[in-house]
This record gives structure tokens, sequence and C-alpha cells, in this order.
């Protein structure tokens, strides 16, 4: 199956970088080392065919066992053209660290807070990287596969 | 004379406030009443949504998904349903695709009723409020009749849905409808020309359609900068592309476009239902995964067709909502492998194969099976592009549910809308975002 223009682009403009290309479903992926991921970001949003104006939605996976541990997920909208690219790039277990996006879309800066209460992977250059859904005395991210499900951590205040 | 004092005061507004619908705290800083800084504190609600979804089978996740939107279940139910379809390459019946169109506008509608209404009582026109209750009810009348609840109803199922519609249901719907119209032409009346409300909300949280869209926000938000983003119309998905209808847009992106969008958007929910009724085809509304219709009575196990053939005659004749017996619903469903949808109830309640069959989806390591992949399913929310991002690994449980809720980046942006405009406008604004706690946090 012939790739689709936005994935073409992609192959042109970066050698490399590019770990896979394909589109599962119909769906355009592309898997990229976090190395080029804000040039990449940068690219789809400001190249003049392109277009990809908003970061819809963000989020990690944890391939749990497996090398690389992790991988954060990106979807993006053109709503110039009106298509979807699904970006992802796998994250060391080691040391999980990602390049902020937030100079690039402000709405990065709550799903990076989101990724980084859920799963630990941190965002370089982030203005305020803190916990948004849990509490900041909160131990563990609770959607790593090694969190258990019925650990409990309730937040008691002063006892007297 | 003594100086004046200039320090800002630090307000705290919530958790816990009478005019904050759902539960998340603004750690606002005040100049005299005008607010300087905005800290949006959330997460109050989060019970791991989408960690309880790895740990049940496929099945299981639907009754999660109902609380995330809770005032538009049935919307997040069919995401979810259609985004394992994807994934597992099903295509449902045409009389299931309809019936989720419908039921789905009826949740839009509520929706936009309960948004409206709350945000209108909370700047003291309480009238409005029990006037879009009042056709709220009678939705969710017609909610309860369908799926035999009114808010966790659980309606959707993976190829297809829990239970035909009831036999007077596009009677009893028109007339919901015809009376929730002039509810909406009274609403009308009362406020869009009410000097009031006009000047408490225009102007008032104002955003460019530049900073919506850098944001990430979606839905009557948007549109209320004057983009027509809409995944209706944009990715029409079930049969949406089989119906006229428009995308009301509005060009100043403040309180007052917001209200004025999503009154017009009941108007044109309203119009969809009315075609989707009129164009509905007779047929099943569930479908097996290769996709297969066939013959009811071809639903027992052949092996043992012989041996059941008269149980099958003693079935019991139930309603959806178990509650008494009128319509067969056995007709309905066209599975034939048992390996995707629920066998019907009739069954599951009078031999055991069905009962088995029952078993065999509901059971821990049994049940649906997707093959291994990902999927991202985007569909049109009450608040915005809600989307279900999928990812299978062959098993009968999600390795990973992730749920995109779109009034998460119009919270993100909050702080934004509010910093320069007056304390008591939080509230108005903070009314137009329809914030639902239950999708925001998950």
């Amino acid at each position: 199956m012939s790739l689709s223009t936005t994935l073409e682009k992609i192959k042109e403009q970066f050698d490399e970088g590019i770990v896979t290309l394909h589109q599962p479903l119909g769906q355009d992926t592309a898997v990229v080392s976090a190395s080029v991921i804000v040039d990449l970001a940068r690219f789809l949003k400001e190249d003049s065919a392109l277009r990809y104006d908003y970061l819809m939605d963000m989020t990690a996976v944890d391939y749990f066992k497996k090398t690389p541990r992790f991988e954060v997920v990106y979807q993006f909208l053109s709503l110039k053209n009106l298509t979807r690219i699904r970006v992802k790039v796998p994250v060391d277990a080691e040391k999980p660290e990602v390049e902020s996006l937030v100079s690039l879309w402000p709405s990065a800066n709550w799903y990076e807070r989101e990724v980084y209460d859920m799963f630990g992977i941190t965002f370089r250059g982030h203005p305020d990287l803190k916990r948004i859904l849990m509490y900041p005395e909160f131990e563990g991210h609770p959607l790593r596969k090694d969190y258990p499900i019925d650990r409990r951590q309730p937040l008691v205040g002063p006892q007297d | 004379m003594a100086e004046p004092r200039t320090e800002t005061m630090l307000l705290n507004v919530g958790p816990s406030h009478p005019a904050m619908h759902g539960v998340i705290q603004i750690k606002a800083e005040l100049d005299g009443e005008i607010v300087r800084k905005a800290d949006i504190e959330i997460g109050y609600l989060h019970r791991a949504f989408e960690k309880h979804c790895e740990t049940g089978t496929y099945t299981q996740c639907f009754p999660y998904t109902d609380r995330l939107n809770y005032v538009s279940p049935l919307i997040s139910n069919f995401a979810f349903a259609t985004g394992v379809e994807k994934l597992m390459g099903l295509n449902i019946p045409e009389r299931c695709s309809y019936i989720r169109v419908i039921m789905s506008e009826i949740s839009r509608l509520t929706d936009h009723l309960t948004c409206v209404g709350a945000s209108a009582m909370e700047l003291g026109a309480f009238s409005v409020f029990l006037y879009m209750i009042k056709a709220r009810e009678w939705l969710y009348e017609l909610v309860e009749s369908v799926t035999g609840a009114r808010l966790t109803i659980s309606y959707g199922r993976i190829g297809g849905v829990k239970a035909d519609l009831p036999e007077d249901f596009e009677q009893k719907c028109l007339e919901a409808l015809q009376k929730t119209r002039e509810v909406l032409e009274e609403v009308h009346e009362l406020l869009s020309g009410n000097r009031i409300f006009y000047d408490r909300m225009r102007g008032v949280g104002t955003i460019s359609a530049e900073d919506a869209i850098g944001y990430g926000i979606t839905g009557p938000f948007l549109r209320s900068t004057g983009v027509d983003y809409d995944v209706r119309k944009a990715f029409p998905y079930l049969v949406y592309d089989r119906f006229d209808f428009d995308i009301p847009c509005g060009d100043h992106g403040d309180n007052y476009s917001r209200y004025l969008v999503r009154m017009e958007e009941m108007e044109q929910s309203i119009r969809i239902i009315e075609q989707a009724l009129d164009q509905i085809p007779e047929g099943p509304t569930n479908v097996d995964p290769e996709g297969q219709v066939i013959a009811p009575d071809l639903m027992a196990d052949l092996g043992k067709f012989g041996k059941t053939a008269g149980l099958l005659q003693n079935e019991v004749l139930i309603q959806p909502t178990l509650q008494g017996s009128e319509k067969r619903y056995h007709e309905g469903i066209s599975t034939a492998l048992k390996t995707a949808s629920l066998p019907p109830k009739e069954q599951v309640y009078s031999n055991i194969e069905g009962l088995m069959n029952h078993f065999k989806i509901i059971m821990l390591g049994h049940g649906i099976c997707p093959p291994q992949g990902e999927v991202y399913c985007p569909f049109e929310g009450a608040n915005g592009e809600l989307g279900f991002y999928i990812v299978s690994d062959g098993t009968d449980q999600p390795w990973r549910v992730r749920s995109h809720p779109p009034c998460f980046p119009i919270m993100a942006a909050l702080e934004k809308i509010l910093v320069g405009g007056q304390m008591a406008d939080i509230v108005a604004t903070f009314g137009s975002v329809n914030m639902i706690a239950g999708e925001l946090d998950r």
C-alpha cells in the first residue's frame, strides 16, 4: 500500500530518527525517536501544505517488560486538510524523558502534566511539571503496569 | 492620610461551592474585583477509569464509559463500542447505526439543556432552569424506555446495542421533541433578548480562534469563535453523512456566542433525530464478528439443535428493562459465531446454550478478543471531540484505553479566559464551559 501524502512528506524531510511509517487500519502513524519529536511536530505544524494545527490528544502506553518500555502517543489534526496523524515516540524505562511541546502548542501543557502524573515520563522544557489528577503527596504513577490496581493511598489530614 | 492597601487577595472558589457544578478548585488572585491569576486544580473526581478498563474485559468497560460524561452517557458508550469495532473490522447493521445516531442526539440535547439551564440559573434565571430540566425529563424518559436507565445506561454493545427500540418509540420521541422545541422557543424569548442576561454574557469569557485551536479546544466552545469544525461533518461516522443539518457558528467567542451556538445545536439535533426516525430501516441490531446475518432459528448451537428445539419454544419474553414482557427481541439479534454479541436475554433465561454463550462472553479469558493493534476513534461529544485510543494485545482485556475528554483542553485554557475579567464573571464563564468532572478527571 502506498503511503499517504503526510507520511511521504515526513519521509522526504527526515533522514534520521524515523523508526516506521505505516497506516494500521487506515490511520497514519509515524514512529519516531525522541530526538526528532520537536522538529517533526514543528514541521507538521508549520509546513504550508500539511498545517497540523491541532495537538488533539497526547498520552502514553506502558508496554511493560518490553524495551523500550513506554511509548508517548500524540494525535495531530489538520483543520485545513481534515487529516489526522498519530506520532509515537518510544521512551526508555531507564530515563523516561521527552522534549516538551509547550512552546508549539499551549495544549501540551496539561497533557504533559497528565502523562507525567500517570506514567512518570518527564518533559524537558515544561514550565511547571507537576501532578494534575493525583495529589502532590501521591507515590508512584498509577497507569504504569506495575502499579497494582488495589493499592490504596488515601490522603488523610491531621488526625487530632 | 493613610495610603490605601494595594495587595491582592487570594480567594478559593470550590472545590465545593454552590455555583460550581462539578468539583474543581479555582484559586483566584483578586485585585479588587478583577481576577489577576487563576490557578485551576482538577482531579477531585479521578476514579482511575483508564486503569480499571485494563483490568476487565471489553464488555466490562461499558459501565465505566457511562460515568465519563454522565449528562450524555450514550455518546461515550457508542464511541467506545465503535472504537473496538474498528479494531475488529466489524460493520454494524444499518438499524443499529440509526439507533446510535438517534440516541446520541437525544444525549446531546440533554447535555445542552443541562448546560444552558444551569448557567442561566447561576445568573438568576431560575425559571429557565426549571423549564429546561422539564424538557430534559421528557428526554430522560425516552432514554429510560429504550435503555432501562436514565443515567447509567450501559446501552452500547460491541457490534450493536443492548436492545431494539420499543414499539411506540417513534411517536413518543416525536412528541417529546415537539414539546422540547416549544421549551426552546420559550427560553429564546426569555433569555436571548434579555438585557440582564445579555449584559452578563456578551463580551465576557472571550477567547480567540487561534487560542482555541492552540489549546486544542473543540465543540461548541470552538464553534463560538467561528471555526466550523464538527467531527460529524469533518469525519462522518455512523450514518451522519445521510442527514441534512447545519453546524452553527458564533463570531465573538464569548459566553453569549456559546449560548447561541448551543441553542441552535439543539435545534439541529432535533432535525437529525426527525430525519433518522424517518429513514430508520428494519433489521437486526447486532452483528457477529464476520458481519454475517443469520436466521434467528439457527441461533442455537447446531450440534445440539435437536435437543433444544423444544426448549426454544418456551422462550421467556422480556423487556430490556427486565420489568415486564411485550416485544420479542429474539429476532433482532444475528449472532452466528456467538463470540461478539451477547445472546438474546430470552435465550439466556430459558436454555442452557444461551446461558453458556452469555458466560463465554462475560467470563474473564473467554470474551471478545480484538486482534493486536491500536485505533483512535473520534466522536462528536456534546462538549467537543471525544476520542478513544484503544490498544489491544490480542487478549480479551484491553491493554490501554485512553479517553480524550472534550472539556480537558477547555479547562486548560480557563485561566487565560478568566484572567482580566471580573470575579463575578467566573460563574458565568464556568457555566458556559460545561465542565463535566466525570470525563475531565476520568
